[in-house]
């Protein structure tokens, strides 16, 4: 079953990979808590009145988009499993022909 | 060994040929591509040369190689191309190569011929059983009456005149049937109606399947049509009629039973020429298959027959008729392999008398030739898309080759984005073998493609630059650790938004700098952009100055080579001194305003009493005093300053009219000088053969005197433009060098603006949805940061890295005005031919 053109299959293949790379390397950052990536922090409006609670709420972010960069680059190795079917099934159709 | 420092040493070569060992010369010497022919009967006229004939039969050959291949590509077969690359062959076996195409040609020709006229036949046949077939459904649509033309007849004819004609019997009613194109039958019913006056009646009927035209090979829609009329006036009418709009009309017999034969008859001759049809098109591709896998080898043997045999044109034939005299420039350092590929083609043709290359003296400018690689060959047209060196003038390439990719770095400075273009070119690098191989003619591939080594260089030094600036798709490393550190305590930090590190606090600061490039803290800063303003335009004019004075250094050894003493004193030394008493003082002023100003420094030698290095700049030149500013003793860095600058501008402002009079003033002075002595001379030995009668005195060369005082002028004005050229250039050029700084700047604030309107969005939702959706932002960053800031960007800094070579660093010691050398080569004929054919 082929629903891409070869072309996109291989952009899917070149992006899954950058994606599967940058994504799990950023999750490490934010797990090792990097002051790099705080400014992409989701940490609101709402005033932090002592630095405890600022700790803690920046924790909790800090996993989260661990996490998320996770997911996504589990995402990407799933893109790239079928953007690596669909590219093996043009080639074999061009060797075919 | 030939290097790239400067072009080859050419010489022309007079050669000597014997007429029967010319040709396997020449082919040898096309294999080995070193050798450019001159063409020593340029008057004579394209079909008045030696060997006319012979180029024409090549034609012929290609023309006929040209319809095989067309006729393959037709068919679809695969042509198989080995890549091996067959010798030219002996001018006898162009008689068999001839035979062999014409066979080709004919048989081809013939089959083809066949298999029109077959199918011809065939779409008259299959058209008769469509108007059997259709014309079947017209006449059963006719319900009773005896005669199936009866009820048309009342149809046509109003009912008193058939009872007026009832006692002649039934009114005869003939009718044509045909085939026509659909598109013609709405212009040829209202004909048939307006030139009959409405007395035919037409019926048609749709052709479902498309036909084949057998002329054009074309698929054509038609319709059966079927016209009844009466009498013989309006039969030669409606036929007329077909006739104009080329419908074909085919006998169609009255009576059913006829039809039915007919209809028969047509079916078993449809199936005959459907086997002999067949028959035809396996003869035809056998025949292609064939000629298919040779057609390749063919191609490139006829066109290096024709090349042989175009070059055989550029001879000189001597008197005896028995040799070929050619001219042709040759690298100095090939003359042996030439030699020996002359000794060669003399064996193989069998001749005893061996070729002679003959050296020449000559006063024309000889070619300028660069031996490249692979590797240097891109940046060689780098160089050569300015202008071909004159020969043997300093050749930019070797020092382009690192400081393009170098300055290239400078604005495109980001270890992500070079990591980016790196890996690309890698990968067009390794797999240089397979890419080549596969041929294509999309014109962006190839031109990556051939700059690969250009991209790979460029990708690395990126990557160094971007680990200097510490960006990585606009964010930073923190490979060392800062050496910064906040001692704010808590509650400072609650009530203040902005608070300042101070460097003199060993506490905040471990007052020795990030081992590798820029403090990852500055990512964080809110002044990183006034910081990495100063840093980068201070870097960017001391690359600049440095670049411009390597330039000019190496007018340094073209004077020298060419023997230049006067150039060297009188041009090299003014331009060196303007230059490095000028700018190369300012970066000086740069360095030393950055050891001599530290914050721990009490004033005046605070940071903040630091003069503006442009401000100083500026007021040296103009002579112009400044204030000190409030605790500060003075505006200079050091003792003496004032005096020194002083003294420099007034030096460098000197070189100016050194560089503008000296030169043409002293060529002046020689020329008159040896005036003078000519003159001198012929005085003395008019004076000494007085006696001597019948002397005849030359008189003076007035016409010889004027040229020279025109060309004079000429170098003054020369010398005048070169020099306000320089002088204004060194200025501009500095400042030129600033789109370093800006490009720089503009590429790290469009990569964070990138990443703050794009990536960040992903970052943002708070549940593990946020997961899907980064996937969804990442992607789209993705294609982003390659379209805009790896294609985009990229091909700015390339632009203006360009302009930065040819103009600011070339400009100071390149000429440019040779001529390429264009040796005589199969491989780039046959290149050349190769690509022709694909357009």
């Amino acid at each position: 079953m082929k629903f891409c053109g070869p072309k996109l299959s291989l952009c899917g293949i070149i992006i899954s990979i950058w994606g599967i790379i940058q994504l799990v390397a950023m999750g490490f950052f934010y797990y090792i808590r990097s002051v790099a990536l705080i400014e992409d922090l989701n940490l609101g409006e709402e005033l932090v009145t002592n630095v405890k609670e600022f700790y803690t709420l920046a924790d909790k972010k800090y996993s989260l988009n661990a996490y998320n960069c996770w997911i996504a680059a589990c995402l990407y190795i799933f893109t790239l499993v079928v953007s690596g079917h669909q590219f093996y099934m043009n080639n074999r159709n061009t060797m075919s022909l | 060994m030939g290097s790239l420092f400067r072009s080859e040493e050419m010489a022309l070569c007079q050669l000597f040929l014997q007429s029967e060992a010319a040709y396997a010369c020449v082919s040898e010497l096309g294999e080995l591509g070193l050798v450019q022919f001159r063409d020593l009967n340029p008057d004579v006229n394209a079909f008045q040369r030696k060997f006319v004939s012979e180029v024409r039969r090549c034609d012929e050959m290609e023309r006929k190689l040209r319809y095989l291949e067309k006729e393959i590509k037709k068919d679809e077969i695969p042509m198989l191309d080995t890549g091996e690359n067959p010798e030219a062959p002996q001018p006898r076996e162009m008689i068999d190569l001839e035979a062999t195409f014409e066979k080709l040609e004919n048989e081809l020709r013939e089959v083809n011929h066949n298999a029109e006229a077959l199918k011809r036949n065939f779409l008259e046949l299959t058209e008769l059983k469509h108007i059997l077939r259709k014309t079947q459904v017209f006449f059963d649509e006719q319900e009773g009456g005896l005669h199936p033309t009866e009820s048309m007849t009342r149809a046509l004819i109003s009912d008193d005149s058939i009872a007026r004609q009832v006692n002649a019997g039934p009114v005869q009613l003939g009718f044509v049937a045909g085939v026509i194109l659909r598109e013609r039958i709405p212009a040829f019913e209202r004909m048939l109606w307006r030139a009959c006056r409405g007395n035919v009646f037409l019926r048609q009927a749709e052709i479902e399947t498309p036909l084949e035209d057998p002329s054009t090979g074309d698929q054509v829609h038609k319709s059966v049509f079927i016209i009844f009329f009466q009498g013989d006036q309006l039969k030669s009418r409606v036929r007329k009629i077909c006739e104009g709009f080329r419908a074909t009309l085919y006998p169609c017999p009255e009576a059913p039973s006829q039809r039915r034969e007919m209809a028969m008859g047509v079916m078993t001759r449809i199936e005959d020429l459907n086997t002999v049809l067949g028959q035809t098109q396996d003869h035809r591709h056998r025949v292609l298959v064939a000629a298919a896998k040779n057609i390749k080898n063919w191609f490139i043997k006829v066109v290096k027959i024709k090349a042989i045999y175009h070059t055989l044109n550029l001879f000189n034939l001597d008197v005896t008729q028995k040799c070929l005299i050619a001219e042709c420039w040759v690298p100095l350092l090939d003359i042996e392999t030439i030699q020996l590929a002359l000794r060669r083609g003399t064996e193989r043709s069998g001749s005893s008398v061996p070729p002679i290359l003959n050296r020449m003296d000559t006063f024309e400018d000889p070619p300028t030739y660069n031996r490249t690689n692979k590797f240097t060959s891109a940046f060689q047209n780098l160089v050569d898309a300015y202008g071909i060196a004159s020969y043997r003038e300093i050749n930019p390439t070797p020092y382009t080759i690192i400081s393009f990719p170098f300055l290239f770095a400078v604005m495109f400075g980001d270890l992500g984005h070079g990591l980016l273009m790196f890996l690309f070119a890698a990968f067009l690098v390794l797999r240089e073998k397979p890419l080549a191989a596969k041929k294509t003619d999309n014109e962006v591939w190839n031109i990556f493609f051939s700059g690969r080594y250009i991209i790979l260089l460029m990708g690395l030094f990126s990557m160094y630059t971007g680990l200097i600036y510490n960006d990585i798709f606009s964010k930073s490393l923190n490979l060392f650790g800062s050496h910064w550190h906040t001692n704010y305590n808590e509650s400072t930090i609650l009530t203040n938004k902005n608070l300042q590190l101070n460097p003199s606090e060993s506490l905040d600061y471990d007052q020795n700098p990030y081992p590798v490039g820029l403090d990852p803290v500055w990512q964080l800063a809110l002044n990183k952009i006034v910081f990495l303003n100063a840093y980068k335009m201070k870097i960017s004019i001391i690359i600049g100055v440095l670049h411009m004075l390597g330039g000019v250094s190496l007018s340094l050894y073209n004077y020298r080579y060419f023997k230049d003493r006067l150039s060297i004193i009188c041009d090299f030394i003014p331009q060196v001194i303007f230059l490095v008493f000028l700018f190369f003082y300012m970066v000086l002023l740069m360095f030393i305003k950055w050891v001599s100003y530290a914050p721990q420094n009490d004033f005046p030698k605070s940071p903040a009493c630091a003069p503006s290095i442009l401000i100083t700049f500026i007021n040296m030149v103009l002579f112009k005093k400044a204030d000190p500013l409030k605790n500060c003793d003075t505006v200079y860095m050091f003792a003496g300053q004032r005096v020194l600058q002083k003294f420099l501008v007034f030096i460098a402002l000197l070189c100016v009219p050194i560089m503008l009079l000296a030169k043409p003033i002293y060529i002046m002075r020689q020329q008159k000088d040896k005036h003078v002595q000519l003159v001198n001379g012929h005085a003395t030995t008019e004076n000494g053969d007085a006696e001597g009668a019948g002397r005849v005195v030359q008189p003076p060369q007035p016409h010889a005197g004027g040229h020279d005082e025109n060309e004079i002028g000429e170098l003054f004005i020369h010398q005048g433009i070169h020099t306000i050229e320089y002088v204004l250039g060194s200025v501009s050029h500095t400042a030129s060098y600033l789109r370093l700084w800006a490009l720089s700047l503009a590429h790290a604030q469009l990569s964070e603006v990138l990443w703050s309107m794009v990536m960040s969005k992903g970052l943002i939702l708070d549940s593990w949805i946020g997961g899907v959706w980064l996937w969804f932002v990442f992607g789209f960053w993705a294609i982003l940061t390659v379209g805009i800031l790896v294609l985009m960007e990229g091909l700015s800094a390339f632009l203006h890295t360009l302009r930065l070579h040819w103009v600011e660093f070339q400009s100071k010691f390149y000429k440019g005005l040779g001529y390429a050398f264009t040796p005589f080569s199969f491989e780039v004929i046959l290149n050349t031919a190769a690509t022709a054919v694909e357009e």
